[in-house]
């Protein structure tokens, strides 16, 4: 199982970003935790700027906008 | 050229609605529809062509920029990048903690945030085609100024002080480390045409779809003050000589909370009517750049007392523009 943190302060873009990744890992059916992490300092310890962002695996694959389903299938399908 | 608009105005107005252009709803009606049309085919338009220079511009490129330079020149810069920096206002505690902890002080980036709500591609368009280029220069002038004596004002109390403790830290690890922040995992690459079109067009219509109520409650209120309070009502009850309307303007816009696309038609109808330009200017930058909702955000990164502080900074400093344009207002 795959755990997703969507980094942001919990505007609009981020919520939907959240959506986004969800409904793609339901469409594929992979198994994701899906957080929306608001913490400023969490965020600052990723060393983002621009939010939404998306961690995945503890790791920083996305910053600073709504990701397109594409850019989510391939995070999804990778490995 | 922004001729057709008017014409488009009357012909729909008159013809169309078949309102006499005697009548108080006509005239209003017209303003209305002359603004909105206006404004709407300028900001598609403009938004597009800038979005299409600025597109390899981010706030990580600024960050690095900024923590590289010698402190003098920061507050300049730190202000000229919040004015032509694209961010969404929910970014605004990230980039003060990625500021932060590259090292950059606290003066500087807070040079950088409260220069960015003031002033930006689409104020600047609306100022321009509202009220002229000469009031267009005043504003970028007087916004730039706010955010670098504000900058300098923190630094000089010595802001940082009063961070949360987190923050403190950061900045200070920031500060201590000489090589350059490496954690810019996803750097930025050469754009082609093709992705600069891409983000061009997707950036404007995501200002847009986000500006375009705000110029039509902008305007409504506008063609509102245009059309029905009566000529002379505001330059007798707030004109020159009452010192007390500029402070209280300034009070009036905190509550009032917009942003820059929403106020400046509403301030194209006060200068005409009559209220002078400075008490306006006063309002209208209280409004865009000190609102509770922001300071709510800010109160993750800072303590009260900072917060307090820039809060009255930020009153203050309107009010002596307010004052300081009134007064020169018959040299200018």
């Amino acid at each position: 199982m795959k755990n997703i943190q969507v980094l942001g302060s919990g505007c609009a873009k981020c919520i939907k970003t959240a959506e986004i990744i969800s409904e793609t890992a339901q469409a594929l059916s992979i198994d994701v935790n899906v957080i929306k992490e608001t913490n400023p300092e969490v965020i600052m310890g990723y060393g983002v700027m621009s939010t939404p962002a998306v961690v995945i695996d503890e790791k920083l694959i996305h910053s600073g906008s709504v990701p397109q389903v594409s850019q989510v299938k391939e995070w999804l399908e990778r490995e | 050229m922004l001729g057709i608009f008017s014409d488009f105005a009357s012909w729909f107005t008159y013809t169309i609605l078949e309102l006499s252009p005697e009548t108080k709803l006509g005239d209003a009606v017209h303003f209305f529809i002359e603004d909105v049309s206006k404004i709407f085919v300028l900001l598609l338009f403009m938004i597009y062509v800038i979005a299409l220079m600025r597109a390899s511009l981010n706030v990580e490129t600024v960050r690095d920029y900024l923590a590289r330079k010698h402190r003098g020149v920061g507050y300049l810069m730190g202000s000229s990048f919040g004015a032509i920096t694209p961010f969404c206002s929910c970014s605004s505690i990230p980039i003060f903690l990625g500021f932060t902890s590259a090292g950059i002080p606290v003066g500087i980036t807070m040079a950088f945030l409260i220069t960015s709500p003031l002033i930006n591609e689409v104020a600047v368009l609306l100022l321009m085609s509202l009220l002229g280029w000469k009031f267009t220069v005043l504003y970028v002038v007087i916004g730039m100024a706010v955010g670098i004596l504000g900058g300098l004002f923190l630094d000089a109390i010595k802001a940082e002080r009063w961070l949360q403790s987190f923050a403190a830290k950061a900045l200070e690890r920031g500060q201590s480390q000489t090589q350059e922040p490496s954690n810019s995992v996803l750097k930025p690459k050469k754009l082609s045409i093709k992705e600069r079109h891409q983000f061009a067009k997707t950036e404007s219509f995501e200002i847009f779809g986000r500006v375009w109520k705000w110029v039509i409650v902008g305007v409504g209120l506008g063609a509102a003050l245009h059309g029905f309070v009566p000529d002379g009502w505001i330059q007798e009850h707030l004109g020159d000589g009452q010192w007390w309307s500029v402070p209280a303007a300034v009070l009036l816009g905190i509550p009032l909370y917009s942003n820059a696309t929403g106020v400046i038609p509403v301030m194209e109808s006060l200068i005409v009517n009559g209220l002078p330009i400075g008490t306006t200017l006063a309002f209208c930058m209280s409004t865009v750049a000190a609102s509770f909702p922001e300071f709510i955000l800010l109160k993750q990164v800072m303590q009260w007392k900072l917060l307090a502080t820039l809060f009255a900074l930020l009153l203050v400093a309107f009010t002596l523009v307010g004052w300081l344009f009134n007064f020169f207002t018959p040299f200018l």
